[in-house]
């Protein structure tokens, strides 16, 4: 990420420049280090999940990416993967899972079920992860191809690359659950869960 | 026409109703007082030895005049037969029957789940609870065809009260002894385990 | 108690008295769990295993409860993935329906789209052309191919072996590039259209095929010669989780776990679907139902699969893959275009839909996890009334507690591996 940097009369000799300069080098260097160890926390649940083992095994071996360890345990995740459709009833698991990982952590929504539903517009499935928690990468695809879910871990390395340890506000925010038990307000669910596509013509069953 | 049909009419008289052939499969519908005895002695007489139970499941049709039925999918493994055994029952009336839990073990999950889906109660069943959908689920059954196919409740509301959901229900040892003990419990309190309130303690303000 | 001895080859053989290579026992197993020890007994303790465990193969959760390391009792939650495709079902024509069941069973999608398939021409009456037939011979075995060697691999992770599972998943690829040069996809296929397939095979598909039957025996025979003999393997799956024939009979099992307990009962012979009868293969059954023998039917299983897909490349008739129905088959899109009957034909297909006569049918095929059913029930309409999927692993892990009890915690994620889940398929 630019950073505006404060120039005074004589930019090269300026304290702050030199400030902004180190501080540079601190974010590079922890932000490198965060971006090329990232320790997956696979929550595989359906078809994405084999995909996923997939993109772990020989051939796409996503170890390349930093990725050698999987982490089975939250408490030692970097990343969330949701591979695979996400229903109500593993709506409090995720959360909690969630709320397990330390900070900081990123969440990867992997496959059309988790992001949007998928083809599942139904009474069983939650329309989104990100109704219940924040996710940063979604990657498209019924499902994904494992160069698909590569190319999203890599979007994920670039915005950890952009993040900074000194802009003054906490990075992330815990964004723990509101009073009514909800991470966004109930309309706003609603209109995210809304039918699109072909999906919005299966109302009648004759 | 599977020739058990004859067999049973021979046998259970009155109890068996209509038989009928669809697309090769023989179905042969049964009363449903009769159902147990009648699947007892379709896999314990020699000549039927139906002794394989393939599916347990349940229909309801689109036209509401038409009973739900309940069925039962059951094979002779050394016949190599297969018959199509039905009982109906109303959709708006009591959804009872006997369980064959006793006769085939591998019902034990089918039926939970025609419970689960439908609402049919097994008559004997050793541990009739919801299987797919958790146990405080409020919508209803979503198999019937009453149930609309994104449920009854808005989105919102469905998000809130699966995160409301305990992720750590029955895992405790209360839970456990008060399954064990379920039978010798008190007709008012087997209803409210009944209704979801399992193993969780009163809450004392 | 019995005791069972596998005996191991020696890598530098010495001869005996008649000049056959000497074999040592490597392992003695007993059938029975470990004998509590009562005087150590005290309170039973309770753990969670799961939903979120790599143990588990999926989203399935078993509270056990726990007599020092003995498994007193297993209690499994299902439906943590439950997705209402049965209700979905009764929202959709026939041949949309047929994309949901590549979900169902997503580690062979292209059997479940087949067994979908085959149901639903059984309601209509419909018999396929002799091309398509063998077409999905092939499918069905190359599913049953990359669905075991995907419980292989990760079985043996369970265990403690991690080799075989990349062994296992480069074979996988293998067929994942056949069914991407036939489908367009890897793993959701939606190959087979209600009386016919969605595409005819590409040219590169019989060769590459063939190719892949050579060099598979290979990867099997090493997996073999890593697991067979192998004490640790050995001594965790022998005598672990035995059912006999009569409790698999009982508990409905199918499949290899039903074929493993000594019952020789395979759909492919028994009610044979797809001229399965016209193919030279054995039937694989094991003898003490217990986890090793499982592994046996299945790893032998890959080896009648290969057998199958060589006699159906030899035997690939020429000719049409659709039936010559323009109700039920889509015209090519060049004369949807251009020919105003064709056209007409499109249009009704695509918003009504195809209907089926009043009835309802059942085709259960063997599965490479068991009986996988397919219930429709029809009214008449372009949609069915009800789709029901018989699911063979939901059946089978019924069984798990069962096979479970009074074993000891690591045999108890032995046992469920052997179950060979896929929780698509157990919650739907």
């Amino acid at each position: 990420m630019k950073r505006v940097i404060e120039t005074k009369e004589v930019a090269g000799q300026s304290p702050n420049y030199l400030l902004a300069k180190f501080q540079d080098l601190i974010d590079w260097a922890v932000n490198s280090s965060r971006a090329n160890s990232l320790w997956p926390m696979p929550f595989g649940t359906a078809c994405c999940a084999i995909e996923f083992m997939a993109t772990a095994a020989s051939r796409y071996d996503f170890a390349r990416f930093g990725m050698e360890r999987q982490a089975y345990s939250p408490r030692q995740a970097d990343v969330l993967i949701c591979a695979g459709r996400l229903p109500f009833k593993l709506a409090p698991v995720i959360r909690r899972i969630y709320d397990q990982m330390t900070q900081p952590k990123w969440v990867i929504s992997m496959g059309a079920c988790a992001s949007t539903g998928g083809i599942f517009d139904n009474y069983a499935m939650v329309q989104g992860i990100d109704t219940i928690v924040p996710v940063d990468v979604y990657v498209p695809g019924c499902p994904p191809r494992p160069e698909g879910l590569l190319y999203g871990v890599l979007l994920l390395h670039k915005k950890i690359k952009g993040e900074s340890l000194f802009d003054g506000v906490p990075r992330r925010e815990e964004q723990p659950l509101d009073e009514r038990g909800l991470r966004l307000p109930p309309d706003q669910i609603d209109e995210i869960s809304e039918p699109f596509g072909n999906s919005v013509h299966q109302f009648r069953s004759t | 026409m599977n020739p058990s049909v004859d067999a049973l009419r021979a046998t259970f008289g009155n109890a068996i109703g209509r038989a009928l052939d669809s697309c090769g499969d023989t179905i042969v519908y049964v009363a449903r007082e009769q159902l147990l005895a009648v699947m007892a002695w379709l896999r314990d007489t020699p000549e039927q030895a139906y002794d394989y139970l393939v599916d347990v499941t349940a229909v309801e049709y689109r036209d509401r005049e038409r009973p739900l039925e309940l069925v039962y999918n059951l094979r002779s493994l050394a016949r190599r037969a297969d018959l199509r055994v039905k009982v109906t029952l109303d959709p708006r009336g009591d959804l009872t029957v006997d369980s064959v839990v006793p006769l085939w073990r591998g019902a034990d999950w089918l039926e939970r789940e025609a419970f689960d889906m439908f609402g049919v109660t097994f008559r004997g069943h050793p541990d009739l609870r919801r299987i797919l959908m958790w146990e405080t689920y409020a919508e209803g059954y979503p198999l019937r065809k009453d149930f609309p196919l994104r449920g009854r409740f808005s989105r919102a509301e469905q998000v809130r009260q699966a995160l409301a959901a305990n992720p750590e229900a029955h895992y405790s040892m209360e839970e456990l002894s008060i399954a064990e003990a379920y039978d010798e419990l008190p007709a008012d309190m087997k209803e409210r385990l009944r209704r979801g309130e399992r193993g969780t303690l009163p809450d004392f303000e | 108690m019995t005791k069972r001895t596998v005996e191991l080859e020696l890598a530098t053989p010495g001869l005996d008295a008649q000049g056959r290579p000497v074999r040592v026992p490597l392992a003695v197993t007993d059938t029975d769990a470990s004998p509590t020890e009562p005087h150590l007994a005290g309170e039973h303790m309770l753990i969670n295993i799961g939903p979120q465990h790599p143990a588990t193969h999926g989203v399935l959760r078993l509270v056990v409860e726990l007599d020092g390391e003995t498994v007193v009792r297993v209690i499994p939650h299902v439906g943590y993935l439950h997705s209402g495709f049965e209700k979905l079902g009764e929202y959709r024509h026939y041949n949309q329906i047929i994309p949901l069941t590549d979900r169902t069973d997503y580690l062979s999608p292209m059997a479940n789209n087949i067994g979908f398939a085959l149901a639903a021409e059984k309601l209509m009456g419909i018999e396929v052309t002799p091309r398509c037939t063998v077409l999905r011979v092939i499918a069905c075995e190359m599913s049953r191919i990359i669905s075991h060697m995907v419980w292989l691999g990760t079985t043996a992770i369970d265990l403690g072996a991690f080799t075989p599972f990349l062994w296992a998943f480069q074979q996988r690829e293998l067929i994942y590039n056949l069914q991407e040069t036939w489908t367009g996809a890897r793993l959701t296929t939606s190959v087979t259209r209600v009386g016919g397939m969605m595409a005819d095979i590409p040219d590169d598909f019989v060769p590459g095929l063939r190719a892949f039957t050579q060099q598979f025996p290979r990867t099997l025979g090493e997996i073999d010669r890593v697991l067979t003999r192998n004490s640790v393997w050995v001594g965790r799956t022998q005598g672990v989780g035995a059912l006999t024939a009569a409790e698999a009979i009982n508990y409905s099992l199918s499949g290899p776990m039903l074929r493993a307990s000594g019952v020789p009962y395979d759909l492919r012979k028994d009610q044979p679907y797809l001229n399965y009868e016209t193919y030279d293969f054995d039937v694989v059954v094991g003898e003490h139902g217990d986890v090793y023998d499982r592994y046996l039917v299945r790893l032998e299983e890959c080896s009648q699969s290969n057998r199958i897909l060589e006699q159906a490349l030899n035997r690939l008739p020429d000719g049409p893959i659709n039936v010559d129905d323009p109700r039920l088959i889509l015209p090519p899109k060049s004369r949807a275009m251009n020919d105003m009957e064709a056209m007409i034909y499109h249009f009704k297909q695509v918003m009504e839909g195809v209907k089926a006569p009043i009835g309802e049918a059942y085709v259960g095929i063997e599965n490479p996890k068991g009986e996988l059913g397919n219930y429709l029930v029809s009214d008449g309409t372009a949609k069915p009334v009800r789709w029901r999927i018989r699911p063979p692993s939901f059946i089978n892990l019924s069984a798990l507690p069962k096979m479970a009890e009074g074993h000891l915690l690591s045999d108890l994620i032995a046992i469920n591996a052997s179950v060979d889940i896929v929780m698509g398929e157990v919650d739907r």
